[in-house]
């Protein structure tokens, strides 16, 4: 478990976390999510103790970072793959980091095989692709064990492959009780690994909710619906207050002010078919842009519409 | 044995045969010239001046492997693997600083012994050699030794404090070696009493041949060279703890 109170980290005059306070839960999979530059990597770092909060407290299974006798066994983190030394083998990296901790040699093989460098142990980390030194950290975040993981863009740099393991994998730890928080901006894989969303911008929070939530909040509530007799269903669903049926095409309605429940049973009531009855959500990536739009850091511009609206 | 580590090594051994190669070439060169010396340079000639040509070279070496130590995981971002391996951070300036000092003792006092040992051979050629039994010998041999243990603990001190490596060095080398002949700018008299404790200055105290001069009594040098990097050390202590990674 990872929790923050009022969290806030300045570099001289800009704050890049803001009174953050969130508990990431055991048992789920956390997606962190925010825009480039809102805090996200920070807040990781300030969990690890590697830079000292200016306000605020985040402790991990109780205690602070620093506090644990065996930090290695509580909390296993990937920030930055390339923490790693070039000059030094796979194993050899791995092998440093267990012995910090009288981790023996048998887990270090284990890992090597786990995350399936099992063919380049013994050359040098300097040579590694992405995806490979992406591998490397991971198993270094994972040597201990330990109950709470935390990863920093995870799937950067991996194949289809890589990315499917790292979804089993950490839906896998989640389903252990162990703490699962990972950060991405690939939405279409958040959406297929976490359960629970913190998603934060310049550096404050802007929502702590379920994946499901998250995505029906930004949705509203439109339904499509199709039946041969969408005139007359139309008459019925109207006579609602508070709803607004649009006949998008022949036979098609877009409804909003209903569930799908609510629709069909209204239908089935009147003796109407319905050929397809479609709730509409939207992607997750399409409820973060709307959520986030205004606390995007670095925004691009996108012609000469989006200058004269900067200029305004 | 992984690359790192082998580059270590490799710097280490260099200081090693430094000392003795570089010492057994003195004096050949000095022993062949001996005979042509005028007066006065045959009076100001100590057979362990000439002994001890290697440990100037070596210092440079230890030197820089003592910044290197250190910078070398900030600028590989090692440091953040240590650092969340080892999050009370000072173990790990202690382990790196104590084994650093072990090892460059463990080789320096042997290479030291050896370069004395083939080189007053040599000189004895000409019988200008000097007994290891003879006055000052093993003090300033044991405090060659432990003098270039001292300078490397220097560097890694100034590499922890300024955490790259173009900068540890440039330090080192500035306080080191750019420092003494800058305080020629001074009065003579200003720096006839400045100079001795300067960290080059105070350091070689304990190699020097002749008592008095411009130098501090050997083990007072020594002592201060040593405050000095201690010095360095306790800073560097004090910024691991407190700066951000």
């Amino acid at each position: 478990m990872i929790e923050a109170h009022n969290l806030t980290k300045d570099y001289g005059k800009k704050r890049a976390v803001d009174e953050l306070s969130f508990v990431v839960e055991p048992g789920v999979v956390t997606g962190f999510l925010g825009p480039n530059g809102s805090g996200k990597s920070t807040t990781m770092r300030l969990i690890l103790g590697l830079d000292a909060p200016t306000a605020g407290t985040v402790t991990v299974n109780g205690k602070r970072y620093r506090d644990h006798q065996a930090p290695l066994h509580e909390v296993g983190a990937l920030l930055e793959a390339r923490s790693v030394h070039t000059g030094r083998s796979a194993y050899n990296h791995l092998l440093a980091l267990a012995q910090t901790h009288g981790i023996p040699r048998r887990r270090v093989n284990e890992l090597i095989d786990m995350v399936g460098l099992h063919d380049v142990a013994k050359k040098r980390a300097g040579t590694f692709s992405l995806g490979m030194g992406q591998r490397l950290g991971i198993a270094a975040a994972l040597l201990g064990d330990p109950q709470t993981v935390m990863l920093d863009e995870p799937v950067n740099g991996l194949d289809p492959e890589g990315i499917h393991w790292i979804r089993n994998l950490l839906r896998g730890l989640a389903a252990e009780g162990r703490t699962v928080f990972v950060s991405s901006h690939l939405m279409s894989e958040m959406a297929l690994t976490a359960d629970h969303l913190i998603v934060v911008g310049r550096g404050r929070l802007i929502a702590d909710m379920s994946v499901d939530d998250f995505v029906r909040r930004a949705s509203g509530n439109i339904v499509h619906v199709r039946s041969p007799q969408a005139e007359e269903l139309r008459g019925h669903l109207v006579a609602s207050p508070d709803v607004t049926v649009t006949v998008i095409a022949p036979g098609l309605l877009e409804v909003s002010g209903l569930s799908a429940p609510q629709i069909g049973e209204t239908a089935a009531h009147h003796h109407l078919v319905l050929h397809e009855l479609m709730p509409q959500q939207v992607s997750l990536e399409e409820a973060f842009m709307e959520l986030t739009r205004d606390d995007v850091e670095f925004k691009t511009g996108v012609g000469p519409a989006a200058t004269t609206e900067a200029a305004a | 044995m992984d690359e790192a580590l082998e580059r270590a090594v490799d710097a280490l051994f260099a200081a090693f045969l430094f000392t003795i190669g570089v010492a057994a070439l003195a004096c050949a060169v000095v022993s062949h010239h001996y005979p042509r010396m005028s007066p006065q340079d045959k009076a100001s000639f100590h057979p362990l001046e000439v002994n001890l040509a290697g440990v100037q070279l070596a210092q440079l070496a230890l030197g820089v492997l003592g910044v290197l130590i250190i910078t070398a995981e900030y600028s590989t971002g090692m440091i953040r693997a240590s650092f969340t391996a080892v999050p009370k951070r000072l173990p790990v300036l202690w382990a790196k600083a104590g084994v650093f000092a072990f090892v460059t003792f463990a080789l320096m006092l042997p290479a030291v012994l050896v370069a004395f040992f083939v080189g007053q051979a040599i000189l004895a050629g000409h019988n200008i050699d000097v007994g290891f039994t003879a006055p000052h010998v093993i003090r300033v041999l044991v405090g060659a030794a432990l003098y270039l243990t001292v300078v490397g603990l220097f560097g890694l001190g100034l590499g922890a404090i300024v955490r790259n490596t173009a900068g540890g060095i440039a330090s080192f080398a500035a306080i080191m070696f750019v420092l003494p002949p800058l305080m020629n700018v001074l009065p003579t008299s200003w720096n006839n009493a400045a100079s001795p404790y300067l960290p080059l200055q105070a350091g070689e105290a304990i190699l020097s041949t002749t008592p008095g001069g411009h130098h501090l009594s050997p083990w007072v040098g020594l002592a201060l060279f040593a405050g000095y990097a201690a010095a360095a050390i306790a800073v560097a202590a004090v910024l691991l703890v407190r700066r951000d990674t």
